[in-house]
């Protein structure tokens, strides 16, 4: 069987044993867990050598048939899902507690890592509506595991709006295969010619992925959903789900709808992202509760990653345009693993203190250092202070909008970053307070130790060691 | 790799892998987290050491990592590196000493000495940082881990001066980021350069290196305590006094005043900031902060916010010497980065012993506190006199470098701005030794909590001011002997302007 195949099979059949034997759920989730890690990263290592992979199974080619393919993006995407859903799944099994519904949890979460690897490798926009589809499914009824009736209409209204995306982005496919005949990327890309079908197309297709990916003004879903869910859904939901839909995006209009990616339409995603950074940060400062402020953290992290698209329409191809694109995978990468280490840390100190009340959180951040210093690296990745890979990431993004003359991005990424340290140091300033001195840092390791490592991947792995990025996003592979 | 290119990254590590374990020593564990602090401390200093042989040879030690394409992390050693590197250093060891001993009975220690180690990482990053790339990046992991300190007490007061610094600081990072960025784009890779890195090639972009400039000097200028950027540094007195210490002498401020430093000399060279007109700017800044720092400090009751705004004015010295063009005021600019430090944390050292011992905070409580502390008395002196600038302590030397420079770049009016600040320093300053000396003793003091026993406190408290106050009649004294800071201050001057 080949890798790619390999990399959506092992969890969907992971998740089918977790399935089939809920008395096993945990081990049999955990195995998988790590199964999976294991199938994704051996993608990530094969791209890493050939540039790029093709597969075929059940051996239907294009136009119809079902292909998958890997290049640098997917493989990052990939390998930042594996290890972010790797550590969580380790968290989640320390976390729950007996009657806290941990069989449910194995399946689902399995079936998410399924759909997640499946968006990151699906060749044909069909099969990538199966997926999404899927994605959305997991993601509303992992939501609702908690069973509170808050996290229950949330995860309903989350359900709805992922429908309604999908829906939009299914006419769009439908559009695109009565004007082109396939519905494989490479070949509707060839046929591409610009006009009102394939403008309609592009149009309803990113309008649903958008919704799909928070992308302001469509974010409204996202913070009750993101902050009622349980803390290990909550940080796969932020780091890894909103970055599939995100990724499509970005996969379709670098990809597929070249010829139609004007500098307005560029300008108008840059121009609802930066609302989104300033909206974002804004709510998240202005957020009572450390989850929904994480959540509304995400919608201004998401805002980040739009404003690249506007400077990628104004570089033409060459090692500029390959360091924007860098930088993006790279914010995209430090927030899956900051946001992540984030809301895990986020659950450890609602478990501890039973609320997640900012202002009433003092005591708890006092006797928790480990958890709290997770919530400060995981902060300085999101405030996108150095070290972190979202420093670097800004860095560029700025060098960028100086270079195209675009100036006002910068604006809008020194506002966000301002209200970043604003809100997280909100948060932080709780710490220093006249509690009792904790006897130890790490209270409990199984929870706190994920939690940390994520956090501090996003600082000191992405922001010092992020060189081998750059190779994996060559087009003819590293080696 | 060669032994060369380790020994920046050595440097850097020594205090900031101990400083990362000292983060999971259990609170009770004393002994351990003395060990990890000081074997820290005395590596560092050792490896210092070889590297001021090495450069004063001319050895090159450079360590270079590379974050992105385009993107080095560069840790490289010049004789201006050597300077701060060398100054924060010994200050480091000298104020471990002194926080182990005033922190003796407090809480949360391992967190404290965590951040402090992590805080001489940065800003030994920010002495070696080998172009702006690296240098902001030292510069905001400084704001990072200073904020912990100054919130360390836990109370509304000092969370509220922490949130106050941090506001200031993060305000500043942002403009530096966006000069240092803006620079990048129009340049290329800003690497330090003896002599400057812009060349007249630049100067089509006349208009954008000007705004650029500014843009620099205010995010500097807000660690430096540039007015009207100081703001932060009297509201962060609330933090412990060797943090404070940290704060004024070794650290931060002086992060600022060396960054300005860097970006005159290295960045835009000091011929070229001068024929944009932009000295004359930083001149009048740094002018008009003497002068009110010293204004604002006369009428501070509260000693340690008496020597804030003392801080303000002193760390111009530097900033101004930076601003005349001339080897001479660039001798006594440079020379003052190291002998503020040495004088104001002896300063401090020695308003911590007073609040600690007697729990004297304020000036009018210092009544006769010579005859009860005649040690600590006497170091304060010391230090205070050397801020007037009486010889032979080593502020003098730094004002007589910066008058005769004054008058060598025909600028006869900082001549009247030195000899303002002078007596408005005596004005602050005296009136202090005269109460502590002269004045009749009171029956009680506000607070005694260290009674007198063989010394007058205890011992990590009263050595470490001691010692400072000796560096400074040293600084003075031995000015012309090899290896002194205004020795030293010489080389990176003849090295600056190529003689």
């Amino acid at each position: 069987m080949d890798s790619l195949a390999l990399a959506i099979g092992v969890p969907l059949i992971a998740a089918l044993a977790a399935a089939a034997f809920p008395a096993r759920a945990q081990a049999l989730g955990l195995a998988g867990a790590l199964a999976t890690t294991v199938a994704s990263l051996q993608v990530t290592a094969l791209v890493w050598q050939q540039g790029s992979l093709r597969s075929e199974p059940g051996g239907w080619g294009a136009p119809l048939g079902l292909a998958l393919q890997a290049d640098g993006l997917s493989a990052a995407l990939i390998a930042m899902t594996a290890l972010v859903a790797l550590a969580t799944a380790i968290y989640a099994s320390g976390y729950f507690r007996p009657g806290n519904r941990p069989r449910e949890f194995w399946p689902l979460w399995l079936l998410l890592w399924t759909a997640l690897n499946g968006t990151f490798l699906a060749a044909d926009l069909f099969n990538l509506y199966v997926n999404m589809e899927l994605l959305g499914l997991a993601a509303a009824a992992l939501g609702a595991l908690g069973g509170q009736p808050a996290a229950v209409a949330a995860s309903l209204r989350y359900l709805l709006i992922g429908l309604l995306g999908s829906m939009t982005y299914l006419l769009g496919v439908a559009l695109v295969y009565t004007a082109y005949g396939t519905l494989d990327m490479d070949l509707v890309a060839a046929a591409l010619r610009p006009g009102p079908v394939a403008g309609t197309a592009m149009v309803l297709m990113t309008g649903g992925l958008a919704l799909k990916a928070a992308l302001f003004p469509l974010h409204f879903w996202l913070p009750p959903a993101h902050a009622n869910a349980t803390a290990p859904v909550s940080a796969a939901l932020s780091a890894l789900v909103v970055k599939a839909a995100f990724y499509l995006v970005l996969r379709l209009w670098l990809d597929v709808f070249t010829p139609l990616v004007t500098p307005a339409a560029a300008h108008l995603i840059g121009l609802l992202g930066a609302a989104a950074v300033v909206w974002g940060s804004w709510r998240a400062l202005r957020a009572e509760r450390l989850k929904l402020l994480a959540a509304y953290s995400t919608v201004a992290q998401i805002g980040y990653l739009c404003l690249f698209f506007p400077l990628l329409q104004a570089t033409p191809p060459g090692t500029a345009r390959e360091d924007l694109l860098a930088a993006l995978v790279l914010m995209a990468l430090t927030h899956g693993f900051a946001k992540s280490g984030l809301f895990l840390a986020a659950g450890l100190v609602q478990q501890s203190a039973g609320h997640d009340r900012i202002k009433e959180l003092g005591g708890t951040a006092q006797h928790l250092p480990a958890t709290t210093f997770s919530i400060a690296l995981a902060g300085t990745a999101l405030i996108g202070l150095p070290p972190s890979g979202s420093f670097i990431g800004k860095w560029l993004l700025m060098t960028s909008a100086v270079q195209t003359g675009q100036w006002w991005w910068i604006a809008a990424v020194m506002t966000g970053t301002l209200l970043a340290a604003a809100y997280v140091f909100r948060v932080l300033g709780q710490a220093f307070n006249l509690e009792p001195t904790p006897r130890r840092f790490l209270t409990q390791g199984r929870t706190e130790l994920p939690a940390l490592l994520l956090a501090l991947t996003s600082v000191a792995v992405l922001g010092l060691a992020a060189r081998p990025l750059w190779q994996l996003l060559q087009p003819g592979g590293a080696a | 790799m060669s032994l060369d290119s380790l020994l920046p990254a050595s440097i850097l590590l020594s205090s900031l892998l101990p400083g990362a374990f000292i983060f999971l020593v259990p609170e009770e564990n004393h002994l351990l987290r003395g060990v990890l602090n000081m074997s820290g401390a005395l590596l560092k200093l050792l490896l210092v050491g070889v590297m001021i042989w090495g450069v004063f040879h001319g050895h090159v030690y450079e360590t270079r990592l590379t974050l992105a394409p385009g993107l080095d992390l560069v840790l490289h050693a010049d004789a201006l590196s050597v300077l701060f590197v060398t100054l924060s250093s010994v200050l480091w060891l000298v104020t471990t000493i002194y926080a182990i001993g005033y922190l003796e009975h407090s809480p949360n220690r391992s967190r404290f000495f965590g951040f402090f180690s992590l805080c001489v990482s940065a800003t030994v990053g920010i002495a070696l940082a080998g172009n702006l790339l690296s240098f902001v990046i030292f510069y905001e992991i400084l704001t990072l881990a200073t904020y912990p300190l100054v919130a360390h007490r836990g109370t509304p007061e000092a969370t509220r001066g922490a949130r106050v610094y941090l506001a200031y600081t993060m305000a500043g990072g942002a403009l530096l980021l966006v000069g240092a960025v803006w620079l990048r784009a129009l340049t290329g890779p800003v690497d330090f350069v003896q002599g400057g890195m812009l060349t007249g090639l630049h100067l089509e972009h006349q208009g954008q290196l000007i705004a650029i400039f500014l843009l620099l000097i205010a995010g500097l200028g807000v660690k430096a305590a540039l007015v009207p950027l100081h703001g932060w540094l009297p509201q962060s007195m609330v933090a412990p006094a060797p943090v404070s210490s940290l704060l004024h002498a070794v650290a931060v401020v002086k992060a600022g005043a060396f960054g300005i430093v860097r970006v005159v000399y290295d960045v835009y060279g000091v011929q070229l900031a001068a024929s944009l007109g932009l000295l004359s700017v930083l001149g009048i800044l740094a002018s008009g902060t003497i002068l009110y720092g010293s204004i604002k400090a006369l009428s501070q009751d509260g000693l340690k916010k008496r020597l804030a705004y003392s801080t303000v004015s002193q760390v111009s010295y530097i900033a101004l010497g930076a601003s005349i063009l001339g080897p001479v005021a660039t001798i006594g600019g440079l020379v003052h980065l190291v002998h503020q430090g040495i004088m104001k944390i002896t300063l401090f050292f020695c308003a911590g012993n007073y609040a600690e011992t007697l729990g004297i905070h304020r000036v009018s409580e210092m009544n006769g506190v010579g005859r009860r502390m005649p040690w600590t008395t006497l170091a304060f002196s010391v230090g205070a006199l050397g801020m007037i600038g009486i010889p032979p302590i080593a502020g003098f030397v730094s004002k007589w470098y910066l008058g005769l420079g004054a008058v060598a770049a025909e600028a006869h009016w900082v001549l009247l701005i030195l000899a303002a600040s002078s007596l408005l320093n005596a004005a602050y300053f005296l009136p202090i030794l005269y109460r502590a000396w002269f004045c009749p003793t009171p029956e009680t003091w506000p607070e005694e909590q260290i009674p007198p026993r063989r010394l007058e406190t205890s011992g990590a408290l009263l050595w470490p001011p001691l010692i400072t106050a000796a560096f400074c009649l040293l600084a003075g004294l031995l000015a012309a002997a090899p290896f002194s800071p205004l020795e030293w201050a010489e080389l990176i001057a003849r090295r600056e302007y190529g003689l």
